[in-house]
C-alpha cells in the first residue's frame, strides 16, 4: 500500500534570459522560495531530485552542484531526464520516494540554462530529440518541424486555421502579461501572430515557445509530515505516465499524441476522474503548449474536447477564466517560457498556488472543485506525464 | 555538428541507398528504418523487402529555420511518404511548397544529403520529388 503525498512548498525563479546567474544560483532562487513557502530548511529534506536536460549548459553533474549550493549535500540527490517532460519526471521520482515509505520530505528541483549555448546549437540539439540518424542527421528535421507535421495534418483534417492556432498564443501571452515571473510580459494580437515569420510552415515564430533559462522547486511530504508543516497541503492524487515511439514514421496519425492519451487514462483511473467528462472535475489546467498546435491537441488527448473539436475551445474562448476549463493561466510554455527541466516542476508549483488561491490578480481561477491537472510532454510525444492535484487527499 | 563515425554510417547504407525495409516472417509487420528483431512479436526471423520507388505524400512541412548543415538548401521541405507497406520521412525536392498537396504521388530521387566540411565526406541518400 502506497502512502499519500502532498505538495507543502513551491518556488519558481524569474524565467527569461538569465545569463546573470550560474546554474546553481538560478536553482537556489526557486529552492529558497520553496523553503520559505513551507517554512522549512535544507536540514528537513531527506533527498532531492534534479530535473535537468543539460547538453547546452556546462554542468555535467548538475544534481551534485545544485544540491551542494542549496545546502542539501550529503543528502542523496540524482538527476533525471525525460526531454521536455524532465520536470515531471523529477516530481514523479520524488513522489515515489515518499509514497514507498522510503522518505518523508523530498524536494524536486527543475533547472535549465539554455542560453549558455548559441541559438543554432540549441536548435540543433533539440532537433536531435527525435530519431537521430533517420530524421535529424539526414534530413535536417527540426523540432518545430515535427510539430508542423502535426499542425498540417490537424488543420487539413478538421478545418482549424492558422488564426485558431494564433488564438492560443494570444491567450497565453495575455496571462503571461499578468505573471511577473513570465519571460514575455506583453499581450499580443492575432494579427501580430499571423504576421510573424514562418519557422516551419504552418507554424510561425509566435506559435512557438522560446529558449528560456529558469528554475522551479517543490517540496513533497508524506501525509503525517504534511499535516505538521501546513494547513493547506495540496495532494498529488495521481500521476499517469507513458512513452510513445521515437520514430515519426511509426505513428498511426498526426492529430494527437498517443503517450498523452495513455498517461491521461492512467491518471484519471487512479484519481477516480470520469474520462468521458473530465472537465467537470477540474478548476484549472496546465498543458504543454511548446507550440500552439500542441495545446489544441492536448485539449483532445485529455478529453477536454472530442477529437477534432479542440480548436473550437480556443475559438470560443472556453479556455480563458470563466470558460469550461481555464488553461495555462501562468502564460504556459509559450509566454512564461520553457526551460526544459524546470517546466514540469513549474506546472506543479503554479497549480499549487492556483488551488491555494494565491495567484496574481486577473489570473486566479475560480476554485470550486478543488482539483487541477498538469500535462507535460517530452519530445514530440516520446514521453508524457499527467499529474492531478487536489485540495482533499 | 558531429557526424556519426564512417563505419557506422556505412553500415546503415544498404537500407539507405536502396530503401530496404525488414518484414517480420512471423507477424508480417514491416519496419523502416530496418530492425534486427521484431519489436511487435519478438521474432528474430526477418527478411529484406525493397520498398517501391513511388508513393503518396502523407504530411509535409516547410522549414524556414534549419540546422547549419542545411542552410544552403533552405527552405527545406520535409514530408512523410507512404511507400507500400512503410512510411518514410524525407526531403521533398524539385517542388514548389505552395503547389504541394497531401495525397499527391511522389517518387524516390537520389541526391546529395550532407557535405561534412571537416572530413570532406559527401553523403548521398534518398529524397522524394513529385511525379511529373
Ligand atoms: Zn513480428
Amino acid at each position: 500500500m502506497t502512502r499519500k503525498v502532498a505538495v507543502v512548498g513551491v518556488g519558481v525563479s524569474k524565467f527569461g534570459n538569465r545569463t546573470d546567474v550560474s546554474l546553481p544560483e538560478l536553482a537556489w532562487e526557486a529552492v529558497k522560495e520553496a523553503f520559505d513557502d513551507a517554512r522549512l530548511g535544507p536540514e528537513d529534506v531527506q533527498g532531492f531530485v534534479v530535473g535537468n536536460m543539460g547538453g547546452w549548459s556546462s554542468e555535467a553533474l548538475p544534481a551534485v552542484v545544485v544540491g551542494e549550493y542549496c545546502g542539501l549535500v550529503p543528502k542523496s540527490g540524482i538527476r533525471v531526464e525525460a526531454a521536455c517532460a524532465t520536470g515531471s519526471a523529477a516530481v514523479r521520482t520524488a513522489y515515489h520516494m515518499i509514497a514507498s515509505g522510503e522518505a518523508d520530505i523530498v524536494m524536486a528541483i527543475g533547472v535549465e540554462k539554455m542560453n549558455e549555448s548559441p541559438t543554432p546549437t540549441v536548435v540543433e540539439f533539440i532537433g536531435r530529440a527525435g530519431n537521430y540518424f533517420w530524421e535529424f542527421e539526414n534530413f535536417g528535421l527540426t523540432f518545430p518541424g515535427y510539430y508542423a507535421l502535426y499542425a498540417t495534418a490537424y488543420m487539413q483534417r478538421y478545418g482549424a486555421t492558422e488564426e485558431d492556432l494564433c488564438k492560443v498564443a494570444v491567450k497565453n501571452h495575455y496571462y503571461g502579461s499578468l505573471n511577473p515571473k513570465a519571460q514575455f510580459q506583453r499581450a499580443i494580437t492575432v494579427e501580430e501572430c499571423l504576421n510573424s515569420r514562418y519557422i516551419a510552415w504552418p507554424l510561425k515564430l509566435y506559435d512557438s515557445s522560446p529558449i528560456t533559462d529558469g528554475a522551479a522547486a517543490v517540496i513533497l511530504a508524506s501525509e503525517e509530515a504534511a499535516r505538521k508543516i501546513t494547513d493547506t497541503p495540496v495532494w498529488i492524487k495521481a500521476i499517469g505516465y507513458a512513452n510513445g515511439t521515437a520514430n515519426l514514421s511509426k505513428r498511426p496519425d498526426f492529430v494527437g499524441l498517443e503517450a498523452a492519451q495513455v498517461a491521461a487514462k492512467m491518471a484519471y483511473k487512479k484519481a477516480g476522474i470520469d474520462p468521458e467528462n473530465p472537465v467537470k472535475h477540474f478548476d484549472v489546467a496546465e498543458v504543454h503548449d511548446c507550440f500552439t498546435i500542441a495545446e489544441i491537441m492536448a485539449y483532445e488527448d485529455l478529453g477536454f474536447a472530442k477529437r477534432g473539436e479542440g480548436y473550437k475551445l480556443i475559438r470560443e474562448g472556453q479556455t480563458y477564466i470563466g470558460g469550461v476549463i481555464p488553461v495555462n493561466l501562468d502564460g504556459g510554455l509559450k509566454a512564461k517560457g520553457h526551460p526544459i527541466g524546470a517546466t514540469g516542476v513549474s506546472m506543479v508549483a503554479e497549480l499549487t498556488k492556483q488551488l491555494r488561491q494565491q495567484a496574481e490578480r486577473g489570473r486566479q481561477a475560480t476554485i470550486k472543485n478543488g482539483m487541477a491537472l498538469a500535462h507535460n510532454v517530452g519530445g514530440t510525444g516520446h514521453y508524457a506525464f499527467v499529474t492531478i492535484l487536489g485540495l482533499s487527499p | 555538428m558531429e557526424h556519426e563515425s564512417v563505419p557506422l554510417y556505412w553500415r546503415n547504407i544498404p537500407a539507405y541507398y536502396r530503401l530496404v525495409a525488414r518484414r517480420c516472417k512471423r507477424c508480417g509487420e514491416v519496419y523502416f528504418p530496418p530492425v534486427l528483431k521484431c519489436p511487435r512479436c519478438g521474432s528474430n526471423e526477418l527478411e529484406d523487402v525493397e520498398l517501391p520507388q513511388e508513393g503518396e505524400l502523407v504530411e509535409f512541412t516547410v522549414l524556414r529555420s534549419v540546422p547549419t548543415d542545411f542552410l544552403k538548401q533552405k527552405p527545406v521541405i520535409l514530408g512523410l511518404v507512404k511507400l507500400g507497406p512503410a512510411k518514410v520521412l524525407g526531403q521533398i525536392v524539385d517542388a514548389a511548397p505552395e503547389k504541394l498537396k497531401e495525397g499527391q504521388r511522389v517518387e524516390v530521387a537520389f541526391r546529395r544529403v550532407v557535405v561534412d566540411g571537416k572530413y570532406g565526406l559527401v553523403m548521398y541518400g534518398y529524397k522524394f520529388r513529385p511525379r511529373p
